[in-house]
């Protein structure tokens, strides 16, 4: 029994390392969406003005960070800002740089299409009563806004908690990192560990998102 | 003689090659009462809407309390505090209460004390008997008690004209008679400066000083309100009466 592979997880501090792994995808996850949805917000009220010149380079923007795939995203950041620009960051910063333009990007699009759905009576009525744009957008348009992109906004923050997965290729020490290390390390000791492992990575991303996905899917519901 | 607080001279709007109002011209005095009549498509509620500058226009003048309005957003943003409108279909906020929906303009437009807005907004609601709604929103509201709450936004703004959007087309019948009560009420007692856009010619015959006809975007006669429902000048509006079933 000691020889079980269920043990590999529970063998010196394997299971805190594991959670420090989580926890270092969660903040990574956290923090992107915190930074995205304040950019993807400012980007979204401007795709909505009618300068063409912004519009089209915001255009732009978002479609190529929506898409370029996530890996290439993150090694474009991880490999060209330390050596054409000289930036020096930890990968996790890194990581929360390249998460949060992509994350910017796709919600810049949801913001947009939401505030574009805000019934044109409501703008006027805000007008009428002397508000300036800025106090529009701010009491008015953009809560009335923010309930129509709520069930799209937890979806692509669950896109984006997944996605960390893919933080070990630019060495951050992240979930997968983490078991992947505790897999080699004990391959010797507990053969089956690495479904156990995994098992539980599978089990973390899936309490995580799970709730999410839920929350959409009856936010949705009730919407219809 | 009472002040004149809102003129209109010559002028002319157009979508694109479309001319959608002829040389408009006139003015409305202090607490005067104006009903913009007319068949549908003649202008009315664009008129109306250029006039607190929704829509813009290519030439011509409004002039407010004898200072021509530069047409420009900073200055209509101004100007809205004092021309209120009320539209047909409300437009409350639905992401705020009703009390919320009045203060917001005064509280930030205005920057006046909430404390002081707030009691006033008690007041104006209790005009219209709608302060027991004072923290429902606005879905869980009739269409008539939203447009009584519509109307006590723009008054707590205290404006000096208000603009009427066929306020009372979207109502039930049975919930226009309360709405045009509130406004005969704001003409009577408050000697509120009004225009208002309708199809109800007996909304406009109760509370109405003159009557500003229109059709195809030009005015055809201007008359005090009494005198247009019994002997119009015009055979454009003694058609248009007759067609109203008037």
């Amino acid at each position: 029994m000691a020889h079980s592979g269920i043990n590999v997880l529970f063998s010196g501090s394997n299971f805190d390392r594991l959670l420090v792994g989580l926890w270092t995808s969660i903040w990574i996850a956290a923090l992107s969406i915190i930074i995205g949805l304040l950019i993807g917000t400012i980007f979204g009220v401007l795709r909505t003005m009618p300068n063409k010149i912004i519009r089209c380079i915001l255009r732009v923007y978002m479609e190529i960070f929506r898409i370029l795939p996530s890996v290439v995203l993150l090694y474009l950041v991880y490999y060209i800002l330390p050596r054409s620009l000289h930036i020096n960051w930890p990968g996790t910063w890194m990581a929360v740089l390249a998460f949060s333009l992509w994350v910017a990007a796709e919600f810049s699009d949801i913001v947009r299409g939401a505030l574009q759905s805000v019934p044109l009576a409501q703008k006027e009525s805000g007008l009428a009563l002397g508000l300036s744009k800025m106090q529009l957008f701010l009491y008015v348009l953009l809560p009335q806004a923010f309930k129509l992109e709520l069930p799209a906004t937890i979806n692509l923050a669950t896109r984006v908690i997944k996605t960390t997965s893919i933080l070990m290729l630019i060495s951050v020490m992240d979930v997968i990192n983490v078991g992947q290390q505790i897999i080699e390390a004990n391959n010797q000791k507990f053969p089956t560990g690495v479904f156990w492992v995994y098992g539980l990575i599978f089990f973390f991303y899936f309490i995580l998102d799970y709730p999410l996905s839920v929350w959409a899917k009856s936010l949705m519901a009730k919407q219809k | 003689m009472t002040e004149e607080i809102l003129k209109v001279e010559h002028l002319n709007k157009f979508y694109g090659d479309w001319q959608a109002l002829h040389d408009i011209s006139f003015n409305l005095k202090k607490g005067e009462v104006l009903a913009i009549l007319g068949p549908s498509g003649s202008g009315k509620s664009t008129l109306l809407r250029t006039l607190n500058g929704l829509e813009n226009y290519k030439n011509g003048e409004i002039v407010f309390h004898g200072k021509k309005v530069q047409p420009s957003p900073k200055e209509w943003q101004a100007i809205r505090q004092k021309i209120g409108m009320v539209f047909q279909s409300y437009d409350l906020f639905p992401n705020l209460t009703v009390m919320q929906n009045i203060l917001l303009a005064p509280t930030k437009v205005q920057k006046r004390d909430r404390a002081e807005v707030e009691q006033e907004a008690h007041h104006l609601l209790k005009r219209v008997n709608m302060d027991q709604y004072a923290d429902t929103y606005p879905r869980e509201l009739s269409g008539g008690q939203q447009q009584r709450v519509a109307i006590v936004r723009t008054l707590a703004m205290k404006p000096e004209v208000i603009l009427l959007d066929e306020i009372t087309a979207s109502l039930d019948p049975e919930m226009v008679r309360g709405i045009e009560d509130i406004v005969k009420k704001l003409s009577e007692n408050d000697h509120m400066t009004m225009i208002l856009v309708t199809h109800q010619m007996n909304f406009a015959k109760r509370v109405a000083d003159q009557v500003l006809f229109l059709e195809k975007g030009r005015i055809i006669e201007k008359t005090p309100c009494e005198q247009f429902f019994t002997e119009p000048q015009s055979e454009r509006a003694q058609q248009f009466l007759t067609d109203m079933d008037f």
